[in-house]
């Protein structure tokens, strides 16, 4: 399995994209620590970039790539090999090629600019999206058989994740505005890995005290050492979740 | 050697195996003939462990393949497209599956082929840049490279050029005299008259016949495989 | 003869009382003593203290002398007394470090308590660790001035506040420093009263809390880290110049939080790094003008009650919203200020943008509606909202807005 991984991470370590994905990324969190007169503001404007664009590209870039190794996948299922131990390793490639580049050009900037705790957790934060996506990509690969289904339904999971699931949060709590809804907020931003790591970042810049009352309850559920460890693990069970159950669907598919 | 008994999958609607047995032997060539979505490649698919019957079951050395994965280091495969990760060196290509098959056959490579296509002067190219042929060349050289019992080649010669497919064709032959178990589809008729032992002709999910070359020849009073073939479906 | 003697005698003391004495008071000197001096002192009598520390429970100050400490002699109140009861006018205390007064919950304990006294002065002390600082009840015309207060608050059940004004009128609070105390300075039905060039940070509660105490101004203060800031309530005519509200952050924290204030002015100050830089509840007739508002949170959150209040000329800079309410009726004016958030244009170059600057983002609204929602704060659900209420605005005040926004900040 290791030496899958190996191969399957030097090709996409080669990668035009990843490299082009790479060095955007450094020039745009190099540029936003210039800009700003702030670290914490640069994190401020880095973190919409983490947030928004890593999902993206993770999400597209790993389901193209699955869709574009089809014929590939075929013929290593027909070796003598675990279709798990295939899948896993196309799964670590994937996720450690993308947090590679990441690191590079997100991690190595904050921590040169604003290593501070909140960099800190923003770049683990960063690390588990980019994972999450990954994962989430490889479910979309794995049920749709067409290319264009599968990346339309890709972008459509990055779209809810990022955009329609907050706008139900919204819907939600102006239909419910009278009830007390802070610990539905807890529960509702576990389902949503986004939105999750938007808060736990958020938490940690001096900003929360923005968040009122809802940020209050927020900080004591996730603000302490153990309500971190909390998050980290939901952050984690989403990996574990979505990829077993793409491995689930995919040790069963007709290829 | 191989044993399929009532293997039929569904997709969708479509059958694209209908209750199929058939069993395949040591030594044997066997052509498995039929128009296109007859369900050929599902066959082989199901075989592979690639693709699961709905209902029915496969044995390899009579053992059902469902439960067992380590059976394929006896298979070698030459699929009808071979694509390979476009950043990958021919040679990166050849040490991985070495890397994932070498050890657990034990048995010495066969570069023969790699050495016949003159791919050992392209190891660093990669693969991206690779015309299809080559590319069939490649798959072709893996599929004999770990010296496997049973070999499976869909469409081999199809993008190959003639000097290529007459050394492809040639290794199918020596193959075969060592007594291997030899599974090809294609669709050019002509050349497989002087490769096969049998026949497996397959329409709309289900095998027609799955006879000797021989018995086929003497049924129809026919010499070319394709003039037999032609003369049994007209018969219909 | 005797007769002689005993009138001489008594005209020797008349002569000394009506020239000012000084009673010494040290280990060194006859008197140890300041409750001794004191009982010694007669009206306009200097109490000379050197250096030392004076545990004397609770002295009362019941005639007009001035107490003078020289290198910081220490008053000790062992956690138990008020130390220093003013009950006369025209006292002067000087000099003076007061420690560890009594905490009670029941009463206001403090280190220098005046009781309905005038023309007092308490300048230059140093209190540590006092429940109240300096109390002043009733008292008219006095001048607390260049003392420092540091209280180490844990709670504000348990801590009291540094200058405590009640019921008092034309008092000048100059250049003291607070800190730790429950709030900084208090002021509750004290008028026609001055604060000026005070540093009140990192108190419990507000670092200026103002009730009720028409007519006073404060000026060139600094309210730095209070735990919600300063706190203007139920006055009119305060007059608010040149200061600095500074990082004020907290859940409910304010850079000055008004309720039921009219006829006042806001002007020349400065609101840095403040959870809400001003907070307006049924302010009516307030000037705002030539302030700073920057890196706030909000900058200003304007309640629906609020009306004929004008805010002009302003900076608003880095401020995470610009202007909160929660109503869609808006009866203030909001001309001639800059906004940094401005993306309109200036074609005839007059330095006054041509279209309308709207400084409540739909976010805001929301917020302000349904407080759960700034968990999603800056998400992209969020700034897609906010960027199509800019082309198309439906749901913000309509007349919210700036019709003059100034194309460059103002050199403040």
């Amino acid at each position: 399995m290791k030496k899958i991984t190996k191969y399957v991470l030097t090709d996409i370590l080669r990668n035009k994209i990843i490299i082009g994905y790479t060095i955007f990324l450094l020039l745009i969190s190099l540029s936003l620590f210039n800009l700003e007169d702030s670290a914490s503001k640069g994190l401020l404007s880095l973190l919409n970039i983490v947030l928004i664009i890593i999902p993206l590209v993770c999400v597209i870039f790993s389901t193209i790539y699955i869709y574009n190794s089809a014929e590939f996948i075929e013929l290593l299922v027909s070796q003598p090999l675990k279709r798990k131990q295939l899948w896993l390793s196309l799964f670590t490639g994937l996720a450690g090629s993308l947090a590679f580049s990441f690191l590079i050009g997100i991690g190595i900037p904050v921590l040169l600019y604003a290593a501070t705790a909140t960099g800190y957790i923003m770049i683990a934060m960063g690390l588990l999206l980019t994972v999450i996506f990954v994962a989430i990509a490889m479910f979309a690969a794995v049920i749709a058989r067409d290319k264009a289904k599968g990346i339309g339904l890709s972008i459509f999971l990055w779209l809810y994740f990022s955009l329609l699931f907050d706008g139900l949060i919204l819907f939600v709590l102006f239909q419910f505005q009278d009830y007390p809804l802070e610990k539905f907020m807890v529960v509702a931003s576990a389902l949503n890995p986004i939105d999750l790591s938007r808060i736990m970042v958020l938490l940690k810049m001096d900003t929360s005290a923005l968040m009122g009352y809802t940020g209050a309850v927020f900080r004591d559920f996730f603000g302490t050492n153990t309500g971190f460890i909390i998050a980290i693990a939901i952050l984690l069970g989403w990996i574990v979740v979505v990829f077993w159950w793409s491995l689930r669907k995919f040790i069963r598919k007709d290829l | 050697m191989i044993i399929a008994s009532n293997v039929t999958k569904k997709f969708g609607k479509l059958a694209a195996l209908n209750n199929v047995s058939a069993t395949c032997n040591k030594g044997e060539c066997i052509a498995l003939i039929g128009p296109n979505g007859s369900g050929k490649t599902t066959f082989i698919k199901s075989i592979l462990g690639m693709v699961v019957p709905d209902s029915g079951f496969i044995t390899f050395n009579g053992r059902n393949i469902i439960h067992d994965w380590m059976y394929r280091r006896h298979i070698g495969y030459m699929p009808q497209i071979g694509r390979y990760p476009d950043n990958m060196t021919i040679g990166q290509v050849f040490s991985m599956m070495k890397d994932i098959r070498a050890h657990k056959t034990g048995k010495p490579v066969d570069e023969s082929l790699i050495k016949a296509f003159g791919l050992d002067q392209l190891l660093q190219k990669r693969m991206r840049t690779l015309s299809g042929g080559t590319r069939q060349k490649v798959s072709a050289s893996l599929a004999f490279l770990f010296n496997p019992d049973v070999l499976i080649l869909d469409e081999p010669t199809a993008g190959l050029d003639p000097l290529s497919s007459e050394i492809l064709k040639e290794k199918i032959k020596s193959e075969k005299d060592k007594g291997k178990l030899v599974l090809i589809t294609s669709h050019i008729l002509s050349e497989l008259d002087e490769l096969i032992t049998h026949v497996i002709y397959m329409q709309d999910g289900n095998v027609q016949f799955h006879k000797k070359l021989s018995d086929l020849q003497k049924d129809t009073g026919e010499e070319k495989l394709a003039r037999a073939i032609a003369s049994v479906m007209s018969k219909k | 003869m005797k007769k002689l003697i005993y009138i001489f005698a008594g005209l020797m003391m008349t002569g000394f009382t009506s020239f000012a004495r000084i009673i010494k008071v040290g280990k060194q000197q006859q008197v140890r003593s300041i409750s001794q001096a004191i009982s010694l002192a007669s009206a306009g009598d200097t109490i000379w203290v050197e250096n030392g520390t004076y545990r004397e429970k609770n002295m009362v100050i019941n005639k007009p002398v001035v107490l003078l400490g020289i290198n910081y002699p220490v008053l000790d109140g062992e956690h138990q007394y008020e130390i220093i009861s003013v009950k006369a006018n025209n006292v002067t205390i000087k000099g003076f470090r007061i420690e560890n007064t009594g905490v009670s919950s029941l009463e206001d304990i403090a280190a220098i308590k005046i009781y309905s006294c005038s023309n007092v002065t308490v300048s230059g002390n140093i209190f540590k660790d006092t429940f109240f600082g300096i109390y002043s009840q009733s008292s008219v015309n006095c001048l607390f001035e260049n003392n420092k207060l540091t209280a180490s608050a844990k709670t504000e059940q348990a801590s009291g506040n540094g200058i405590h004004c009640w019921k008092s009128d034309s008092l000048r609070i100059i250049g003291n420093t607070i800190t730790g105390h429950r709030d900084g300075i208090y002021f509750e039905f004290v008028t026609n009263s001055v604060i000026w060039r005070n540093d009140s940070h990192n108190n419990m509660r507000y670092g200026l809390h103002f009730m009720f105490s028409n007519n006073d101004a404060y000026i060139s203060n600094i309210f730095r880290n209070n735990g919600a800031g300063v706190s203007v309530m139920f006055t009119h005519g305060v007059k608010m110049f040149n200061n600095y509200f500074e990082e004020n952050w907290g859940d409910a924290s304010y850079g000055i939080f008004l309720k039921e204030i009219s006829d006042s002015y806001i002007i020349g100050n400065k609101f840095l790094r403040n959870t809400s830089g001003i907070f307006m509840e049924g302010a009516s007739r307030v000037r705002v003008e030539k302030n700073e508002f920057k890196d706030n949170g909000w900058a200003m959150k304007i309640q629906a009650s609020s009306t004929d209040n004008v805010i002009t000329r302003n900076n608003f800079l880095g401020n995470t919203f610009d202007v909160g309410t929660n109503g869609t009726l808006v009866m203030n004016s909001f001309d001639h200020n800059y906004w940094d958030k401005y993306e309109g244009y200036d074609l005839n170059r007059d330095n006054t943008g041509d279209i309308p600057y709207r400084p409540v983002s739909l976010y805001s609204m929301i917020v302000e509606k349904n407080p759960s929602a700034m968990m999603l704060y800056r998400s992209f659900m969020t700034s897609l909202l906010d960027k199509s209420e800019k082309i198309l605005p439906t749901l913000t005040p309509e007349n919210l807005k700036d019709n003059y926004p100034l194309m460059k900040p103002l050199a403040l």
